[in-house]
């Protein structure tokens, strides 16, 4: 189905999403609309223009391609399915995500991957092909997240504070982090061979939507970040 | 440094008949048995006053009484603050405490008075005439409007029913057993009113009682997914709660085990983080997006709960709130319960939810956004009386906890963040959880909300109000006694003999 978004608000353009049989849809003339395709799952979603905040909140297993720029908090406590996006991304991505994956060609603004989780089978990724912003990975608790750096010229693969309160999860960043300063309670070391074996599969497919090199990528130094400990605040009470 | 204990374990050991049942009852192994002595003795230093041994003792051989070997005396520094002093000067640690707050900062409900009507406008008798206690929560329409064919339209934004204005307050499964939560959710059923998951999820069992629940959304957005969104009668966005406000909480992972972590949908062991802040929501706007989401990943359904603490600017951030989308506002005032929570900002942060909400209710009516939202208030709502006196200081329904865990058999000893509730409510330990039965816990639930309605009707009656609607924000039928003015002018009451 082809859908023109102009002039539709964000709730008329879900309800017409929703309304679908046909599980392909092309949207077009996107302006920023919120909320596209929450919670939705068995649709295939392609957007042109900019999709708003929120973009695939909640999402149960639909893919979703955009091509531009998403804003904020995409693919917000995600569960299932795959968002692609053409283009950099805003803020709070993939908060609290718990399955799925998010891939985007450019920059990620703050704490992309916030709270990420993992459960049973469930294993989220995030790959960003740029840089991030300040706070990547807070409070991580679970899933994949692999920046790429492409394009960041002299500028740190990722803004200040890493990985504060992380206790699950890896984070793979394609640098040496030579400068980058990483919270006490993670390690972080250069990944060895059979760690990238581990996220060869997600560089692919980033390399399937966006057409690079998977082993040239590879071939560069990745710095891999897990947590100490999964119970953080253990020592920190006293029962009064 | 080794604290001289809190209590005395008292045995009658004419009484006591060494059938070992306070042994066996004690989680937290108090009591022993000495084969040499044959005599039952105790290690007073482990108790927590939880009575589970007192009620159990087939002889009434036990008591728990307060040790009277005290500091030297001191008004300045108690006991309770030396010892504190002591603990942290040990371990270095975060004094971490359970339940409300339980120091002596006023209790307003106990300073209110109700109306009584007399000659004029007589009583009404709840038991020979019919009494409204049903309320609907959520946005009412502020003009009447017609479709194009000049029929009225009666499409309403979604409410919440419930029989009678209180509601089970988020507990969730992990802070309290599986039998709690069966508990909560069959006398909700039963009593055509709600529960509240809290944070941490759904057990797949408790989807049947989908229409007597509220799912809870948090910072941690643990067991956040579509079919959770869907499976109950409102959505509440938790913000804030009263005896924690402004920071987040979390699970040890020692609880986060089994069914539990299934729940929340993390990996056995690892904490539940739920940060202070949700970490997309820096203001009023970011609010409505997340109100928005929900309702778009449940298509407009369902109503949207913002639950708060009761702090300073309660009222500001009530007007916020109710420009935000959310259907209904949830206050949770300073003596709210909880699982766990430093003592500082439990016994320090927040304000009484009695002047949360008559600021609040003024507060919006005067910018004449009361009709937006519904508002729920909690925090120590202890009785039928407490309720009546809420409702009329603008309240649409009340959340009560700590007063559902007594009905269940909690002894409010305070000790829920040890995990070893001997009650079976505040544990994961299986052994102890069985003790609680959910047809004996639900029943006591309903019998206590039966109770509850019956005395509401009855304060009601007494009021000639035959309906609850008549009685929300009424203040007309409440008095303050040995109140200042400006308290009086906060709740919006006139002193007794006015």
């Amino acid at each position: 189905m082809q859908l023109n978004a102009a002039g539709l608000g964000f709730q008329e353009l879900n309800e017409k999403l929703r309304e679908t049989d046909d599980p392909e849809v092309t949207l077009e003339g996107c302006i920023g609309q919120r909320f596209i395709a929450a919670g939705m799952s068995g649709k295939h979603i392609g957007i042109h223009g900019i999709a708003g905040n929120a973009l695939g909140a909640y999402l149960n297993g639909s893919v979703i391609e955009t091509f531009g720029n998403a804003q904020d908090a995409v693919g917000d406590t995600m569960n299932e399915g795959r968002i692609i996006v053409h283009g950099s991304i805003g803020d709070a991505a993939g908060y609290a995500m718990r399955g799925g994956k998010i891939f985007v060609q450019g920059n990620a603004g703050y704490r992309a991957g916030i709270h990420m989780k993992a459960y049973q089978e469930k294993v989220p990724v995030m790959v960003i092909g740029g840089r991030t912003g300040s706070f990547l990975g807070e409070y991580q608790a679970g899933g994949v997240i692999i920046v790429l750096g492409l394009g960041r010229g002299e500028r740190p693969i990722v803004s200040n504070f890493p990985c504060t309160g992380m206790h699950g999860g890896k984070l793979f960043l394609r640098s040496d982090c030579a400068g980058i300063h990483f919270p006490h309670q993670v390690h972080h070391r250069i990944a060895q061979a059979e760690e990238l074996d581990e996220i060869r599969p997600h560089i692919a497919e980033y390399c399937q939507y966006f057409g690079a090199d998977a082993e040239e990528l590879l071939s560069a130094p990745f710095t891999v970040v897990t947590p100490d400990s999964g119970n953080p605040y253990q020592q920190m009470y006293v029962a009064n | 440094m080794n604290i001289y204990p809190e209590f005395e374990v008292v045995r009658n050991d004419s009484r006591c008949i060494r059938c070992r049942v306070c042994e066996r009852q004690c989680a937290n192994e108090v009591h022993w048995y000495d084969e040499d002595g044959k005599v039952m003795l105790s290690d007073e230093s482990k108790c927590v006053n939880c009575q589970r041994c007192v009620t159990l003792c087939p002889t009434r051989a036990l008591k728990i009484v307060k040790s009277d070997c005290r500091l030297r005396e001191n008004a300045n520094y108690s006991d309770q603050t030396i010892k504190e002093i002591y603990r942290q000067a040990e371990t270095g640690g975060v004094l971490l405490s359970s339940m409300g707050n339980p120091n002596p900062l006023p209790v307003y409900w106990d300073r209110i008075l109700i109306n009584a009507s007399q000659v004029t406008n007589p009583p009404i008798d709840p038991l020979r005439e019919p009494m409204e206690t049903k309320v609907f929560l959520g946005k009412k329409p502020g003009t009447v409007t017609r479709r194009p064919d000049g029929s009225l339209d009666t499409a309403l934004p979604p409410q919440l029913t419930l029989s009678m204005p209180v509601m089970f307050s988020a507990m969730s499964y992990g802070s309290i057993s599986y039998n709690a939560h069966a508990s909560l959710a069959r006398a909700a059923t039963e009593l055509g009113i709600c529960y509240n998951t809290g944070e941490g999820g759904l057990h797949e069992d408790f989807y049947k009682y989908g229409p007597n629940t509220i799912v809870q959304v948090a910072s941690g957005r643990f067991g956040v997914h579509k079919d959770y969104l869907e499976a109950g009668a409102a959505i509440e966005i938790k913000m804030g709660q009263g005896a924690k406000p402004g920071i987040g909480g979390h699970l040890p992972g020692t609880k986060a085990v089994g069914d539990v972590s299934k729940t929340r949908m993390i990996p056995e062991g690892s904490d539940a983080i739920s940060p202070a802040p949700h970490h997309d929501i820096y203001s009023i706007e970011d609010l409505r997006q997340l109100v928005y989401s929900l309702k778009e990943a449940t298509q407009y359904r369902l109503p949207v709960i913002v639950k708060v603490a009761a702090v300073h600017n309660i009222a500001a951030i009530a007007s916020g709130i109710a420009r935000s989308g959310a259907d209904i506002i949830a206050i949770d005032g300073f003596r709210g319960g909880t699982g766990a929570a430093p003592t500082r900002i439990r016994d320090n942060v927040g304000i009484p939810i009695e002047l949360a909400l008559a600021a609040v209710d003024r507060r919006l009516r005067d910018e004449g956004i009361r009709n937006n939202v519904s508002i729920v208030c909690g925090g120590s709502i202890r009785s039928a009386s407490d309720v009546v006196k809420a409702i009329a200081l603008g309240a649409d329904a009340c959340y009560i906890a700590t007063a559902a865990c007594l009905a269940m058999g909690c002894h409010l000893c305070r000790s829920c963040h040890t995990g070893k509730c001997n009650w079976g409510i505040a544990t994961q330990r299986p052994d102890l959880v069985k003790r609680l039965n959910p047809d004996i816990g639900s029943q006591r639930l309903i019998n206590l909300m039966n109770a509850w309605r019956h005395e509401i009707k009855e304060l009601m009656g007494g009021m000639g109000i035959n309906s609850i609607e008549a009685l929300r924000g009424n203040r007309l039928m409440l008095r303050g006694v040995g109140l200042t003015e400006k308290e009086l002018e906060i709740l919006g009451i006139s002193h007794a003999g006015e």
